[in-house]
């Protein structure tokens, strides 16, 4: 399945843009999803954390993604 | 007025201090945070945030959530800018009230505190010479 990756704060810079597509298998879970954009963008491991969210919730490395969830990188915030 | 409030408008902090004024409130605490001139020596030209707004303000509405049952809170509100944020102007308030001084102190430094763990929205400084993405890298 497709999915769309959005992103925020210096992952868009990293990612050199607002969002981007992933070709993955179905039932992928976060973790996996977290090591191809590690290795596809190796700049993300600088960062002093990367979460995930999905449908506006943090999510562990075990959860699984179905097909338009709204997948977000979190990069460190900084609000405030 | 909005209990949360993410909004690229300036942030009215006589608006946010009514906002929590009751009669069996006798302790307001207004937090604001304020953009600096300067960062670890450097000059600040402004700040730029960017918000994932949505989940923005599901966590923001936690944040109220866990404050308001914990310190039993008439009210708290929180509201943060987005965009260009000027020297001097206000980044986030929060507003809290509760029967009396000492739990609206603990819930509004609580919740400032966890903002900024939790809250996805991001501030770029710029400089003279460049910007950043503050606490990006450890």
């Amino acid at each position: 399945m497709k999915i769309e990756i959005i992103a925020y704060g210096i992952a868009k810079d990293i990612i050199d843009g607002p969002s981007l597509s992933m070709d993955v298998v179905e039932a992928v879970d976060v973790g996996t999803v977290r090591k191809i954009l590690l290795s596809a963008y190796p700049a993300l491991k600088g960062l002093a954390s990367l979460q995930l969210a999905v449908n506006a919730e943090y999510v562990k490395d075990d959860f699984v993604l179905k097909e338009n969830d709204e997948v977000v990188i979190i990069p460190p915030v900084s609000g405030g | 007025m909005k209990n949360i409030y993410i909004t690229s408008d300036r942030l009215d902090s006589d608006a946010c201090t009514k906002a929590v004024t009751f009669p069996d409130a006798g302790g307001l605490v207004v937090f604001v945070g304020n953009v600096r001139n300067v960062t670890k020596g450097k000059s600040v030209k402004h700040l730029v945030f960017e918000a994932y707004e949505k989940m923005a303000a599901k966590e923001m509405a936690k944040i109220i959530d866990e404050a308001t049952i914990k310190w039993d809170l008439k009210k708290m509100i929180i509201h943060h800018r987005t965009g260009l944020v000027q020297v001097g102007e206000s980044a986030v308030i929060i507003a809290c009230a509760a029967a009396h001084r000492k739990a609206a102190f603990e819930a509004c430094e609580y919740a400032i505190d966890r903002l900024k763990e939790t809250v996805p929205i991001w501030k770029k400084e710029f400089f003279e010479d460049g910007e950043v993405w503050v606490s990006a890298h450890p």
